[in-house]
């Protein structure tokens, strides 16, 4: 199953690499797929798959790809309760291996890494410029709660760098932490580079270097219970695809 | 016949009443009884004694009671002014102080900060002056909860207010009696009931409040991380401990909806 | 005994302020209703409002209550001014110390009867205690301190009422006013609380009036009697004057009289000519009425006879012929109600009734003395 994948992908990537146009790479999947398929998907995918599930639809005609966004630890207990799914794609490996361990998916993929950066507001109040900043007393930092993916990897980029930050708060979410920089109730926080990228103007952000940075890692696989598995695996090949990563790479993602 | 005549004819249910009203319980009950039987129980003592957990019951238990009141003091007045005023603009005015009842919690916490926040329309001005910024402080919980909270109570006392008898009031002038003295000597007391039951539903509400409080105040340990926000975080790691602080939180605000109800409520009072 | 002041009432009211009692010119419209009515009221004396429903009795009380404000008139007590809309003078109910006894009581129901006796003193602000003492004091007064300790939901409906006289009386009132005070009461209880209500209004020193669509309520418990109808006062007058000599029908049929207007066209002979048609003869006329003046003539039914065919020897100086329209059964006797020029209500024992077999369609004559019909100027 997975080398099939990787050959389509691979595939996929010569044509694009040949400069073909969209329509004429990989034969065979054009005019054998139609139905439709659910994605489940990270929040932080939003932006990025709903390009991607669109791009998907206009080369493979009479396809749909409906796209669910939520938070991975929500949608990994959903599929895990039976939720009808085809292809789910999550911000961390631990909610993928949960999928995987109750048998509801195998063999998954990383397809795109995120790394941390330092969020502030637009006008930067506190003054920040290095992770240093952050340790200041009175300097408000929001981060992500300490069992959500982001908090963990905040925590992890404070271990590197051996700094100690008190924040004022642990958000539920990333989203959650992102909106308390954007209103300027606090500082900084710690989100992943996308998150600052999509917040557009009223955040940004400032560089972790590279050496104490941590990253999380973006699983995708198709789901045993899939009533369409043709269509799922080749959403899951359009993902790892070259096509795929330049649409992450827009959002911010960095290559696996 | 005798014997039928002893049962009174109105406790006889007829079935298109019966039967979704037994749909009703069980549409209740399943969840609850769901959460029962996932729970761990041989964990539950030791996710009991987690003083995390302890901390955030304890923090959510003060929060709720710090809004009621705060609800109560504001809430009761509002009530009042919505029940007996005949100004225009009334009934614009009931519809904006209901809006929290329909509102996502979420957007009434962003709604809060941008009001009182360091950058708020109002905010901005404490923090210029004080120093002085509400989120992120054990304050912002209760004002999240109140907001979201007080809807329950001034509707219900308004209720209460509309159907009390005027006439009483009426009474209590001709005796001399002011209209601030007639409201605390005889409205209140009349109302009392109906107080009280606002006051549990407010309460119960202030205590189950997510959205508004993680958005306003957000989640420390100790000074914003209510019970609710706590189960919420630990779902994402352990399902299992949080469906068993699920039920802690359960088992505490039915115990203090049924002593309330044994205390205050047993007289046909309305919910 | 009942001479004696009593002190649960005259004891936070200056006593030589309220002689002058109440004078009250009252003008309000609600809606396309409008009450007119100038009222006198001297210390003292109680005055019942009589008159049928939607006369405005209750409006005239709760205008004096200062539950509705005047839009023209003036209402004063003593000499204060409790509305005057031309000087901009409102003092509301919570100013005004009026005792006003609703059909309804309003007792609280929180409160015990003692509480609930003592609320008027503590509005005012004495002290719990003392305000206790003082309820405790005028429900002894009023023999009422055995219900002391009870909540208004375990009075008898007689006692409900008494305790609401006493909570009216103890908050020292300028005025008592009391909205249909026995209507609530099955007959019984009524019959007793009547004459307990005179004896405490006799014996309060303000003015007090009793609002009531009860005629007998009215002659009992009143000094005097207003007749109130459709917002006009259409007659003032002691009990026994109105009670004699009604002017609208209303009252008339209230004091189970039957009245009539016509204009005296013969005034050596008594010959009144009826505005419904036929004539009627009075013994006496007063004095000085011109011919074709507007009179009154009343006849009680009791002073009517029904005859069939023809008429006893001597007979009465007005006779006329009628038809038999209904038959009522009344307590001790049947009244007739006769078709005829004019119509009349007749008062027969129930022997008659069988005797002349009087049902309705049936051919009558009447017959009543000149003696017996009461002929006054018409207002």
């Amino acid at each position: 199953m997975r080398k099939i994948a990787l050959i389509a992908a691979s595939a996929l990537a010569l044509a694009a690499c040949g400069g073909g146009s969209a329509d004429d790479p990989e034969a065979g999947s054009g005019d054998s797929l139609s139905g439709e398929i659910t994605v489940f998907a990270a929040a932080s995918l939003t932006e990025s798959f709903g390009n991607l599930g669109k791009a998907f639809e206009a080369e493979n005609p009479g396809t749909t790809v409906t796209l669910s966004f939520g938070p991975s630890s929500g949608l990994a207990e959903q599929i895990n309760s039976g939720a009808p799914a085809d292809v789910f794609a999550s911000a961390s490996t631990k909610n993928m291996d949960q999928v995987v361990e109750s048998g509801s998916a195998a063999d998954p993929v990383t397809f795109a890494n995120n790394t941390m950066e330092i969020a502030v507001p637009a006008d930067n109040p506190a003054k920040i410029t290095s992770l240093e900043d952050l340790a200041k007393k009175d300097v408000k930092v929001v981060l992500c709660a300490e069992d959500v993916p982001c908090g963990v990897s905040a925590r992890e980029v404070f271990k590197n760098a051996g700094i100690d930050v008190t924040p004022v708060s642990n958000e539920v979410d990333v989203k959650s932490t992102l909106s308390k920089i954007t209103l300027g109730e606090a500082d900084a926080g710690l989100v992943y580079v996308t998150d600052v990228k999509s917040a557009g103007e009223e955040v940004s952000g400032v560089e972790i270097p590279a050496d104490v940075n941590a990253s999380t890692a973006y699983p995708i696989a198709t789901l045993e219970e899939s009533k369409n598995a043709d269509l799922a695996k080749a959403f899951v090949d359009y993902v790892l695809s070259d096509a795929g990563a330049a649409e992450l790479e827009t959002a911010g993602f960095a290559k696996p | 016949m005798s014997a039928r005549r002893d049962t009174e004819p109105d406790t006889r249910v007829p079935w298109p009443l019966a039967v979704p009203a037994v749909l009703a319980v069980l549409f209740l009950l399943l969840p609850l009884s769901g959460l029962l039987l996932r729970t761990p129980w041989t964990e539950l003592p030791q996710l009991l004694a987690e003083p995390a957990a302890l901390q955030a019951l304890r923090l959510s238990l003060i929060t709720a009671t710090a809004a009621t009141a705060l609800s109560l003091f504001l809430g009761v007045p509002l009530a009042w002014v919505l029940a007996r005023s005949r100004r225009p603009g009334i009934s614009l005015l009931r519809a904006f102080v209901t809006l929290p009842l329909v509102l996502p919690p979420v957007v009434g916490g962003v709604a809060l900060l941008m009001a009182f926040g360091r950058r708020g329309i109002f905010g901005q001005y404490i923090y210029e002056y004080t120093g002085f910024s509400l989120p992120f402080t054990v304050w912002a919980v209760i004002i999240a909860e109140t907001f979201v909270a007080m809807p329950f109570l001034v509707v219900t006392v308004e209720g209460a207010l509309r159907s009390a008898d005027r006439g009483l009031e009426e009474a209590a002038a001709t005796l001399g009696s002011g209209p601030f003295a007639t409201f605390r000597r005889v409205t209140l007391p009349l109302i009392w009931p109906s107080l009280i039951a606002g006051s549990v539903l407010t309460w119960a509400r202030a205590l189950g409040e997510f959205g508004a409080t993680a958005t306003f105040a957000g989640s420390f340990p100790g000074t914003t991380q209510t019970m609710p926000i706590y189960i919420y975080e630990t779902m994402q790691s352990e399902p299992d401990a949080a469906i068993a602080l699920s039920l802690v939180l359960l088992v505490v605000s039915v115990t203090v909806l049924a002593l309330l109800r044994d205390r205050w409520l047993n007289s046909g009072t309305r919910l | 005994m009942a001479q004696q002041r009593d002190p649960a009432v005259s004891a936070p009211v200056s006593t030589s302020s309220l002689i002058e009692g109440l004078d009250a010119d009252v003008q309000v419209s609600r809606g396309a209703f409008a009450l007119s009515a100038h009222v006198r009221v001297p210390g003292g004396e109680v005055l019942a409002v009589l008159g049928p429903n939607g006369a405005g009795k209750t409006t005239l009380l709760r205008t004096l209550a200062g539950l509705i404000p005047l839009r023209q008139g003036r209402i004063s007590i003593a000499g204060t001014v409790w509305d005057d809309p031309a000087t901009d003078v409102f003092k509301d109910a919570t100013e005004r110390r009026i005792g006003l006894v609703f059909q309804d009581y309003r007792l609280f129901p929180h409160l015990s009867v003692l509480d609930n006796v003592a609320f008027a003193p503590r509005a005012r602000g004495v002290k719990r205690a003392a305000a206790r003492a003082h309820a405790l004091e005028t429900l002894q007064t009023l023999g009422l301190d055995a219900l002391a300790a009870r909540r208004p939901a375990q009075l008898s409906g007689g006692q409900a009422q008494r305790v609401a006289l006493a909570r009216a009386l103890a908050s020292g009132p300028a005025m008592m006013l009391l909205d249909e005070p026995l209507a609530a009461l099955d007959a019984r209880t009524r019959l007793e609380i009547r004459s307990e209500l005179r004896r405490r209004l006799t014996s309060f020193s303000g003015p007090s009036i009793v609002v009531t669509h009860d005629p007998l309520e009215a002659l009992v418990l009143a000094d005097r009697i207003l007749v109130l109808e459709e917002g006009r006062i259409v007659q003032t007058g002691t009990p026994a004057e109105v009670a004699r000599r009604p002017v609208t029908e209303y009252v008339a049929r209230l004091m189970g009289l039957n009245l009539y207007a016509g204009r005296l066209i013969d005034p050596a002979h008594g010959r009144i000519r009826l505005d419904s048609g036929g004539e009627l003869i009075a013994a006496s006329i007063p004095e000085g009425l011109p011919a074709d003046a507007k009179v009154l003539a009343v006849l009680a039914p009791t002073a009517i006879s029904l005859h069939l065919g023809e008429l006893p020897e001597g007979s009465p100086r007005n006779v006329w012929a009628g038809t038999v329209s209904g038959v009522e059964l009344l307590t001790d006797r049947v009244r007739v109600a006769v078709k005829g020029a004019p119509d009349a209500l007749v008062d027969v024992t129930a022997a008659a009734v069988a005797e002349l077999r009087l049902t309705p369609g049936l051919e009558v004559q009447l017959s009543a003395k000149a003696g017996e019909v009461t002929a006054y100027p018409a207002p």
